[in-house]
């Protein structure tokens, strides 16, 4: 999508709240948007044409020539400087600033992808291979997804975290058999701000949406249950011809702008292209046109004998996906993270060394507003692994490095922001040191709260709450799986050393959760200090089934119902997880399935 | 349950290593978990598989783990020499088989011997590491002042080109993980830049390197890349911009 006709009539920018004001002694970030000039005055032949003739009080007019685009566009600030990058287009001869490899762009005609209602409720019932694309993410009927009144599950023994939650089975998505497509490997999973949609991508480029069904009144006992809303192709495979290297299709994170209208927007990103997505819903469609058949065919007009005014009528609901704009050509390195900035206008994307700042209705367009890259590549011993907005300030935001550290910058400070305002580090524990003590520090997701005042950070081993106001230590930490200390070099040796990890917060930010191997994931309730691991398995596929907590010993004496460290399952790991913003629903992505758990309502 | 494929067990807790020590059954040391490390870093890094970009910051972390090791063993003085044949017919196959043990101060202290690592290299597939691997093990330690204690015996006349050389190869391995970018016009159209694997480009990496003033490998590997790299870069950016604007425009 080039070119600014639709894209700058588009009234999604205009329907969002303004930028706060700026203090005066700092440079304004970006300029009010210009107003839309009237376009098109005419030449003096055109006038000559077939107007009227001038009365007697017109003015001479001026020859004036017709603009060949309208300049009705929001415009950066002109930029000289290194930060900016001016993306050339196709065509384009200015080339000012740094050249960056063309790529070639997917073709937008096979990103649609139109699912009716019924065929949606069907996917959630049985496998219905619709089309070649399509994922097997219905499997075979689950019985248990449909709460049948009365059954109650043995309660679990002890309670578990979270002002003693009892997690119950709730549904299972995806494919039953243990033969992984490669494919349909999960690889991000998100809640949307209201908590009725539920995103995941996966690495075949694919992004499935559940929607959670209304509440109905006589199932009182469980909340709604989600179904397949929408799926779509987002990303395709490319072939980077410079480098003769591809570019995988595999989303790494999709990310939920909040809802302004009926129609629902997301970003999606691969390693090099971000895409913003609108999600709508049509149920009416137009009947009765005069110059065309219903099925399309346009009518002879000599046959038209009356005319008729085209009514709205009501259709099965139809959810549609299009690829809005398409952000593209601006990252060398693979992209980790995205993040949307609270003035809903900006956001930003993070690689290994660099992170830009977008504009969601510029494409061709950001700004370098991070770049670790060292002059000379041999000195590079650290990369960018995660970044994020902060939630309420639209001017700060944090990335964390491969060594551990979290940097907090203010966008007022500079433009490039290369230097921090806050460094968020742990003086190592020398009793813990070991060769492989920096790679274990690595951070592999960073996430603020709710209310923005602490952050925290994943990194091998642990997870550490950090106060924005304290700079030194985290607040809390928490072991996620210390048994794996002794065992580094071989989850070196099989590269799971190198496995990143996400965690999440709840709504109230009084728990937080992350995953583990196994299939395994660990909640920490941050009030009451205790927690709990849970397993996604198949084997608890009754409804309701009050999860049992598990238990991984590490030392030699192994109790009933434990597992030892040596018979876990290093290829069952749970890297992705998602907590719902409003209630006691979280997500879980295995590698091929999801798993969606409530707490137990009684 | 753990990747297959190499037959030697990682030490974790106290567990002996079988039979590929020549003749040395002992609790596993410290030296041999760094070296055996060191050579599954090195493996690691050269095994990226071309197809896809590989993964920047698994390259970082485990160069940062080979140099850190590194760091450690220039100041323990203990680099472990093997009497490599390193003429310019260097065989790919098989690291030399060497009784040459070396002591540390450590171990002097205790006792201990260090066996030769040799055994452990032999379980390696046939691999261009073993270009790195061999070069990595005729430095020497040029600690022999600050370590009177140590007897490291062997001495290699080309010790300060087997370093660059290490470095050069990081070098390399850096290059390839930062961009695909060919070294000349005909690359571009070739498949994959594999120069790395050449035994010849090792060797005149070899001839090439300038003398290293210092003794320090760290500081070597840190240093600035040869005025070589760095001309070779400003002319590649300007053809490759070159070509840029070719494809762009068409």
């Amino acid at each position: 999508m080039r070119g600014p006709g639709p894209e700058a009539r588009m009234g999604v920018g205009g329907c969002w709240p303004r930028l706060p004001a700026l203090p005066l002694s700092s440079p304004p970030l970006y300029r009010p948007r210009a107003p839309r000039e009237v376009v098109g005055h005419f030449t003096e032949e055109e006038t000559e044409a077939g107007e009227r003739p001038p009365g007697p009080f017109a003015l001479p007019r001026k020859k004036l020539r017709r603009r060949k685009r309208p300049r009705a566009r929001a415009r950066w600030p002109a930029c000289t400087s290194r930060s900016c990058i001016a993306l050339p287009s196709r065509g384009s001869r200015s080339r000012r600033h740094a050249v960056r490899e063309p790529i070639a762009r997917p073709p937008a005609a096979h990103s649609r992808r139109l699912l009716s209602a019924r065929r949606r409720r069907a996917w959630g019932a049985a496998a219905a291979p619709e089309a070649g694309r399509e994922p097997a993410r219905a499997g075979p009927a689950v019985p248990g997804s449909r709460c049948r009144g009365g059954s109650r599950a043995s309660v679990g023994e002890g309670a578990g975290g979270g002002n003693d939650i009892q997690w119950c089975f709730s549904q299972v998505k995806g494919a039953v058999d243990d033969d992984v497509a490669e494919a349909d490997i999960i690889s991000t999973v998100e809640f949307n701000h209201s908590g009725e949609l539920l995103a995941t991508g996966d690495k075949g480029g694919r992004v499935v949406i559940f929607q959670q069904e209304q509440e109905n009144k006589t199932q009182t006992h469980s909340r709604g249950e989600y179904n397949v809303y929408s799926t779509f192709q987002s990303h395709e495979p490319e072939f980077d011809y410079l480098k003769s290297l591809e570019i995988e299709e595999k989303i790494n994170k999709i990310r939920w702008l909040p809802q302004k209208n009926a129609a629902q927007f997301l970003l999606s990103t691969n390693d090099k292209t971000i895409k913003l997505w609108k999600i709508s819903e049509r149920d009416k469609r137009p009947e009765g046109y005069n110059l065309k058949e219903e099925d399309g065919r346009y009518r002879d007009p000599t046959t038209v004998t009356t005319l008729r005014v085209p009514v709205f009528r009501p259709m099965d609901l139809m959810v549609e996906a299009s690829p809005r704009r398409i952000f593209a050509n601006a990252h060398t390195y693979h992209i980790n993270s995205i993040s949307i900035n609270s003035d809903y206008e900006t956001y930003l994307s993070a690689d290994d060394l660099r992170i830009n700042l977008w504009h969601l209705e510029i494409t061709d367009r950001s700004f370098n507003i991070v770049d670790i890259k060292p002059a000379n590549m041999e000195e590079l011993t650290e990369v960018i692994t995660a970044a994020e907005f902060h939630p309420n300030s639209c001017n700060t935001f944090v990335y964390s490095s491969s060594k551990g550290t979290i940097r907090l910058c203010d966008m007022r400070a500079s433009a490039l922001c290369d230097r921090h305002s806050k460094l968020f580090e742990e003086p190592e524990d020398p009793s813990n040191r070991s060769f492989f003590s920096e790679i274990i520090s690595s951070i592999s997701d960073v996430k603020f709260s709710h209310s923005g005042r602490y952050m925290m950070t994943r990194d091998y081993l642990s997870v550490k709450i950090w106060d924005l106001n304290m700079e030194n230590r985290p607040v809390e930490t928490y072991q996620v799986h210390e048994y794996l200390r002794s065992k580094l070099c071989s989850l070196y040796e099989n590269d799971c050393i190198f496995d990143k990890f996400e965690c999440c917060w709840n709504g109230s930010d009084s728990v937080v959760m992350t995953g583990s191997y196994n299939n395994f994931f660990r909640m920490f309730d941050r009030n009451t200090k205790r927690d709990i691991t849970l397993e996604a398995s198949r084997e608890n596929n009754k409804p309701r089934t009050v999860l049992k907590p598990r238990k991984v010993c590490a030392s030699g004496k192994r109790k009933k119902d434990e597992i030892s460290v040596d018979s876990l399952d290093f290829n069952k790991k749970i890297l992705h997880t998602a907590w719902h913003p409003k209630e006691n629903i979280i997500a879980v992505a295995t590698t091929n399935n999801l798993y969606i758990f409530q707490d137990k309502v009684n | 349950m753990f990747a297959r494929g190499i037959k030697r067990k990682c030490f974790d807790g106290e567990e002996d290593i079988e039979g590929t020590l020549a003749g040395f059954k002992s609790v596993p040391s410290y030296n041999l978990q760094r070296q055996s490390l060191l050579d599954m870093s090195l493996v690691k890094l050269q095994l990226c598989h071309m197809l896809v970009e590989p993964n920047l910051c698994r390259s970082v972390l485990i160069a940062n783990t080979v140099r850190q090791i590194q760091e450690e063993m220039t100041q323990d003085g203990t680099w472990q020499v093997i009497n490599a044949q390193n003429t310019g017919q260097a065989s790919l196959d098989r690291l030399v088989s060497s009784d040459i043990l070396c002591r540390s101060t450590k171990e002097q202290n205790e006792g201990k011997l260090v066996p030769s690592y040799s055994g452990f290299s032999k379980d390696f597939e046939n691999t261009p590491s073993q270009d790195i691997i061999s070069d990595l093990s005729t430095v020497t330690s040029v600690q022999a002042p600050r370590n009177p204690q140590s007897n490291n015996v062997w001495e290699m006349e080309n010790s300060q080109e087997n370093r660059g050389n290490f470095q050069k190869s990081l070098d390399q391995i850096f290059e390839t993980l930062e961009n695909k970018n060919p070294n000349s016009v005909e690359d571009l159209f070739s498949d994959v830049d594999n120069s790395y694997y050449d035994l010849d480009t090792v060797l005149t990496g070899m001839m090439n390197n300038t003398k290293m003033g210092h003794c320090d490998v760290l500081e070597s590997f840190s240093s600035q890349t040869t005025t070589n790299s760095n001309s070779n870069c400003k002319s590649d950016i300007n053809e490759l911009d070159h070509i840029v604007e070719i494809l762009v425009e068409s």
